[in-house]
């Protein structure tokens, strides 16, 4: 690991998001204002160079608000965002496109985020043309290079997404984002599609992509034993709040929140001995 | 005589390129009052094991061979009205998308009262009194006001409540659970897992459960058949299966599992290679060979038979690398990181 490991480069403080809910004939008759909801309520964490940090929750919990708000997929009433200490909430146009580099995401399915008549190949390279990354110049090489990143055989630049399995179809979205040289990597329940099998070996990837290119990685997943198998510090978010954050293990052993508490009681163990909801 | 005897079960989907075999060969037996749980990836051929049991296919694929055999009564050839009959009161089904078999524009009451009067012939008020009691077995609060929501004014796990009481509604013999909290949080997942512990429990009600997550099937199952490629490659009790594994597929998914305990460990788990097979793909002899860190050069030619292994378990593969014990599921391959 780097020297600058343990440096804080996301600072995410008092991020807020509302959305105004669906309003009823009757009020849009009458021009009542509608409710809102409350997607995201003063959450704040950080994120060191080099990290894995997850982010938890049951779905409407708010994680994917949080990370589309990152990015300014989703723009967020309130709080701030800063990357390395630039504020990417008032970024202009052309500081945002230099920032979102830095930022990439991955999505739940590769399916929906790559484009199904663009072959693998032109896809990875287009991305890299786009950021005039070093070396996007020679197409065979910078494609072939991100491939055996993501442990993908060169072969696969020929195909299109849809003569892919599901694994290797994430793999790609992986090295699409490692194309434009991130430092940080937002997976949005990356996996969660994933069998098992497959989930395990993308996991190792996505350890293997922090060790050795020191990318920091926000992790999110409704599943706890996932980020229990890949992330450094964990937070929790319930009804829009983090309600819970620290070190994975300390976290996982002893619980302080209710909510944490229902969520790991939950979590169906493999070990028939352990049976927990016959109690 | 067991109450579900599937032998030799084929299901296959036509192609250009000659049929697409999803189901290549099952063998299954499920016992009076038993919880049997069908375990495997996407693509193994679990759910079209479970729905062939109901002679539900999605079309075009179609049952192309083998039995199935329920209280001695061969499913494959109901007809028509008998059909009918046997969905009816026999078995009972609850999928992974309540909100898909639920109809939106019929208060949920409504369809539970249904179901009572055409399967148990009831009358309008009597069908109703036991909607709501139904309503309220499966753990809805609130029947009576509940009766008369929409499915979409309920929560997803309530939703799933709901079919559960459908599939209930005329006590069938059989329960047949495919995925039936994957479109859940975990919360509510253990909430519906409960439930059905809670429905066997009371009223002994046999149960097949599928499920791609062996955690849901530790906390429910007797016993587990786990699926790949279109065959069952081993059952047994839940707990032999899980601290014995014998075949070498069975042992890859049980350690690519994630698992809680994995917190702050630098350690990895050492992932099964490759991918699991295309429809499309033919393989000669074992299925899981391709991928299988014991393969030798005769896998090429396994039938992928289940052998008898002790009482009440079987694996398909013969060469059973891992027989005498040393199967420790927790093991990982240190790397330092």
């Amino acid at each position: 690991m780097t020297d600058e490991h343990g440096e804080r480069m996301l600072q995410v403080e008092g991020l807020t998001k509302e959305f105004a809910l669906r309003r009823s004939v009757g009020q849009r008759v009458q021009r009542q204002e509608g409710q809102w909801h409350l997607a995201v309520d003063d959450v704040s964490f950080e994120l060191r160079r080099g990290e894995i940090l997850g982010l938890a929750g049951g779905s409407g919990s708010g994680k994917t608000t949080v990370a589309r708000s990152l990015i300014r997929l989703t723009e967020p009433d309130a709080g701030q965002v800063r990357l390395d200490g630039t504020d990417v909430l008032a970024a202009d146009r052309r500081e945002l496109r230099g920032l979102r580099r830095r930022m990439q995401m991955v999505f739940q399915d590769p399916y929906s985020s790559l484009n199904p008549r663009m072959t693998v190949g032109a896809a990875l390279h287009e991305a890299g043309k786009v950021h005039r990354r070093p070396g996007w110049e020679d197409k065979d090489a910078f494609v072939s290079r991100l491939l055996s990143l993501v442990q993908l055989s060169d072969r696969l630049a020929s195909r299109k997404p849809r003569e892919l399995s599901g694994g290797q179809r994430q793999r790609v979205a992986v090295a699409r984002a490692l194309a434009v040289d991130p430092e940080l990597i937002i997976a949005d329940e990356a996996v969660s599609a994933l069998d098992v099998s497959v989930q395990a070996q993308l996991l190792n990837l996505f350890q293997e992509l922090r060790d050795e290119l020191g990318v920091a990685i926000l992790f999110i997943a409704h599943q706890l034993a996932v980020i229990a198998e890949l992330a450094d510090r964990i937070a929790v978010m319930h009804e829009g709040r983090i309600v819970e954050m620290g070190e994975t293990k300390s976290v996982f052993e002893a619980p302080s929140d209710p909510y944490t508490k229902a969520l790991l009681a939950a979590h169906p163990d493999p070990d028939p001995r352990h049976r927990s909801l016959l109690a | 005589m067991s109450l579900l005897e599937i032998s030799d079960l084929r299901v296959e989907f036509p192609s250009d390129e000659g049929p697409l075999v999803a189901v290549k060969g099952a063998d299954l037996i499920v016992e009076q009052g038993e919880v049997v749980g069908l375990v495997g990836e996407s693509g193994s051929g679990k759910s079209l094991t479970c729905r062939s049991v109901m002679r539900m296919i999605p079309k075009p694929g179609r049952l192309a061979g083998g039995q199935i055999v329920f209280d001695g009564d061969d499913v494959t050839a109901l007809r028509g009205p008998k059909l009918r009959d046997f969905r009816a009161h026999s078995v009972g089904m609850v999928s992974q998308n309540p909100f898909g078999s639920l109809n939106p524009v019929f208060r949920v009451g409504a369809q539970v009262a249904e179901t009572l009067r055409v399967n148990r012939g009831m009358g309008r008020k009597s069908a109703r009194t036991e909607a709501v009691a139904l309503l309220d077995r499966v753990g809805i609060a609130d029947p009576e006001r509940r009766y008369l929501a929409y499915p979409h004014e309920l929560s997803g796990g309530m939703c799933q409540r709901v079919m559960i009481a459908l599939a209930t509604a005329s006590n069938p013999r059989l329960l047949l659970a495919d995925e039936p909290t994957t479109a859940l949080d975990v919360t509510t997942q253990a909430q519906i897992l409960r439930l059905l512990v809670r429905m066997r429990r009371e009223q002994g009600m046999t149960m097949l459960l599928v499920s791609h997550d062996f955690g849901v099937i530790s906390e429910v199952c007797d016993r587990v058949a786990v699926m790949y490629g279109g065959y069952i490659v081993e059952t047994g009790p839940v707990d032999e299966i899980y601290h014995d594994p014998q075949h070498p597929y069975t042992r890859a998914l049980l350690d690519s599992i994630p698992e809680l305990d994995s917190a702050g460990s630098s350690s990895r788990r050492e992932p099964l290679s490759g991918y699991p097979p295309e429809l499309s793909e033919r393989v000669e002899g074992c299925v899981f060979a391709p991928r299988c860190r014991f393969a030798r050069p005769e896998c090429g030619s396994v039938s992928m038979e289940l052998e008898p292994l002790g009482p009440g378990r079987a694996s398909a593969c013969p060469v059973r690398p891992l027989a005498g014990g040393c199967a420790d599921p927790q093991s990982r391959a240190e790397t330092s990181a």
